[in-house]
């Protein structure tokens, strides 16, 4: 496989705050270091972008000294944080701006997607918009003219073609659109998230075209999401931004564990101390974690694979009478299920000693639905009721969908519903 | 590290690039695009209208009303003896010709910032779109004209077109040229700075008094000699004058200030494509 893009000490500066009053004074300081044949004097003061802390400098680095390459036939997905500098490296690889410092090359056309329908202009017909757009994003009419029935057949918009797209209905719009760019014939396509609208069906078809794009078609595909599952199901591999820099590129699992781990403090494993210990006086938790089928800590989890769920609890008090459980939910918030023990000696609320113990559950493969799911452990009594300790959201982990096709999406690529996705055995017969 | 077949790339994102470098193999590739967008600045001109074209014709006509009435009866300020309505309509149609590519490239940027930041293609596209609409719009107002003129030769006047019409494509790139250049290196500085927008739009008025669409370089060199250069040295004034010479026979122009209009032009040309070129580059940021 040979390199299609390489990005050597890509840099990119903005300046924070207005820009008009004092630019000018500005301007002419830089343009007297210029002639002097110094250092521009705005960019030494840049400083690391971080949008949460404020600066000294009005100057912050939107990307600081990236260095990577990509192969052909890659599908990339470039994840980061709001302000990360994703779209800043889309604009740059996209040439729409350019960079402070450093460079990019490539080999082959670029087709990039940072928004649907660019350029659409109401009053124009389907027809014409298709065109408009199409010359665009770079196509010849003879191109789009010899495609022209496959791209209407794609957008599923037919009837409406002949009219001015101020009268569509925003999906309908954004089909179109998608369509012409689908047809981009590109040796690389960078898409930004313009998948979150149009309804599911159209989604899987946009999806499901990107796929056939890189892996059919070996041509690349650079994809920003937030949509972890969606990136997961593309993209072999993805690059994380951080405040500008680099943080990682590797394959797309690692990449996610990374990101998640790191931006909403979540962990597969999680031990606590005797005072930050979730409990009251007669039970704390110890430690809870989420163990793959080889018994290791693994945040991310293959659908179809069985996942295992075990905490450590200390009970404070004799004669106790209590249990232990788990609480799930998804990303959303949304509460699954609770889990508690019934079948073990401890269900009959046996008395207990003082003393250390363990807790395991296993919850068998194809049944969570893909993304995130958090987990709070707790320990009970159930009679009467009590709620001794509990890590409300304290372990978490990704699960993640497979194209294979066995799972229960089947060869289905878009956006799968539901908040569990067992796999169930159907039967059907053919009978007349 | 690399062997020589790896280091064949087909686009390089660098920080700097050759100023004077129009990507011209780029905006040839982009043909079928300029013909789309001025498609589109015709249909999307008229759509929802009920006279459609018709308009191209309205807004000479009764400028050329307006101005018969006002410059030509009440103030009376004579015409080098052609047909008063004549007179005009040659100046404003010139005009406008050369307003409206300066005005329509002047706002290029920041009217198609939302086109711009999203997609690459050869930036020049536009302005050249531009040209080309608004010289099909004169072609349809020049029939205007051409009209008016055969129906005052049927009426008798009298004015005589001559060889120096053969200067008339001539005087329409250089027009053009004038108004791309000038219109590049405004759009290209109210990306930062939004106080030309307004200096463009009385500007312009302004200058169209101190060129000669509504009296003839003649009387302001009888009548006021000593600010008469202010009006002569304006490139516009040569090349509207050529135009009237051309047509109708009358008007003040020499072979040497048509050259010195060209040199202007020329020069303001390359400093327009300069400008244009390095913002271009990432006017986005500060649009």
């Amino acid at each position: 496989m040979s390199v299609v893009i390489k990005v050597e000490n890509l840099s990119k500066a903005y300046q924070l705050g207005e820009i008009g009053t004092g630019t000018i004074a500005s301007d002419l300081e830089r343009f007297w270091a210029k002639i002097r044949g110094k250092e521009d004097p705005f960019l030494k003061i840049g400083e690391v972008n971080d949008r949460t802390k404020k600066g000294d400098s009005n100057i912050v680095w939107g990307l600081k000294d990236l260095n990577f390459e990509i192969e052909q036939g890659d599908a990339v997905g470039i994840i980061g944080r709001n302000g990360a500098g994703k779209s800043t490296l889309l604009k740059i690889l996209s040439r729409v701006t350019s960079p402070t410092t450093g460079s990019v090359k490539i080999k082959g056309r670029v087709a990039s997607l940072l928004e649907v329908g660019t350029g659409f202009h109401p009053e124009l017909s389907g027809r014409e918009n298709l065109y408009l757009n199409g010359a665009i994003l770079g196509m010849r009419k003879a191109e789009i003219k010899r495609k022209f029935d496959e791209i209407v057949d794609f957008s599923g918009v037919e009837r409406y073609i002949d009219t001015p797209v101020k009268r569509y209905s925003s999906g309908m719009y954004v089909r179109l659109a998608f369509a012409v760019a689908a047809h981009l014939e590109s040796e690389i396509l960078v898409v930004d998230e313009v998948l979150a609208v149009g309804d599911a069906e159209f989604q899987k078809k946009c999806l499901g075209k990107m796929s056939e794009v890189s892996k059919g078609e070996g041509r690349t595909v650079l994809f920003v999401s937030h949509n972890m599952a969606a990136i997961t199901r593309l993209c072999n591999s993805s690059i994380l931004l951080r405040n500008g820099l680099l943080a990682d590129y590797d394959l797309t699992h690692r990449i996610i564990t990374n990101y998640l781990s790191i931006d909403e403090r979540s962990t597969a494993f999680r031990q606590w101390g005797v005072e930050d210990a979730p409990g009251n006086n007669v039970a704390r938790i110890l430690s809870a974690g989420i163990f793959d089928e080889n018994n290791e800590v693994y945040e991310f989890i293959d659908i179809r694979k069985p996942v295992v769920i075990k905490m450590e609890y200390e009970v404070l008090t004799d004669d106790v009478k209590l249990t232990h459980a788990f609480v799930f939910h998804n990303e959303h918030g949304l509460r699954l299920f609770d889990s508690h023990d019934i079948n073990t000696k401890w269900k009959s609320n046996s008395l207990r000693k003082k003393g250390k113990y363990t807790a395991e559950l296993l919850i068998p493969g194809n049944f969570f639905a893909e993304g995130k799911i958090k987990i709070s452990p707790a320990v009970i009594t159930s009679d009467p009721w009590e709620l001794h300790a509990y890590g409300e959201d304290s372990i978490s982990f990704f699960v993640k969908d497979s194209l294979d096709g066995d799972s229960a999406r089947g060869e289905f690529v878009g956006n799968y519903g539901g908040i569990v996705r067992p796999l169930f055995n159907w039967r059907s017969d053919f009978i007349g | 590290m690399n062997n020589l077949a790896d280091e064949n790339w087909d686009i390089e994102i660098t920080v700097s690039s050759n100023p004077f470098d129009l990507k011209l193999k780029d905006v040839w590739h982009y043909r079928d695009l300029l013909v789309l967008l001025v498609r589109r600045d015709f249909v999307a001109y008229y759509k929802q209208t009920i006279l459609g074209p018709v308009w191209f014709f309205v807004q000479p006509l009764f400028t050329t009303i307006i101005y018969t009435f006002v410059f030509g009866n009440l103030a009376s300020i004579p015409t080098d003896g052609l047909p008063q309505p004549l007179f005009y309509l040659a100046g404003i149609t010139a005009w406008n010709y050369f307003a409206d590519c300066l005005t329509k490239t002047s706002t290029v940027f920041t009217a198609n910032a939302g086109l711009f930041g999203k997609v690459y293609f050869p930036r020049l596209i536009v302005p050249l779109s531009i040209i080309v609409s608004n010289l099909i719009r004169f072609g349809i107002q020049m029939s205007l004209f051409i009209v008016m003129m055969i129906v005052y030769l049927t009426r008798g006047a009298s004015f005589h077109p001559n060889i120096y019409l053969l200067l008339f494509p001539f005087l329409l790139i250089l027009m053009g040229m004038l108004g791309l250049g000038l219109g590049m290196i405004i759009s290209a500085m109210t990306t930062k700075y939004r106080d030309l927008n307004f200096l463009i739009t009385f500007g312009i008025q302004l200058m169209m008094y101190l060129t000669t669409v509504i009296y003839p370089l003649s009387v302001v060199k009888s009548k006021y000699p000593g600010y008469a250069w202010l009006v002569a040295y304006n490139p516009m004034t040569s090349i509207i004058e050529a135009f009237r010479y051309g047509f109708l026979g009358q008007g003040t122009f020499t072979m040497l200030s048509l050259s010195i209009t060209t040199a202007i032009t020329t020069i303001i040309l390359l400093i327009g494509i300069l400008i244009f070129n390095r913002v271009e580059r990432t006017f986005i940021d500060t649009v």
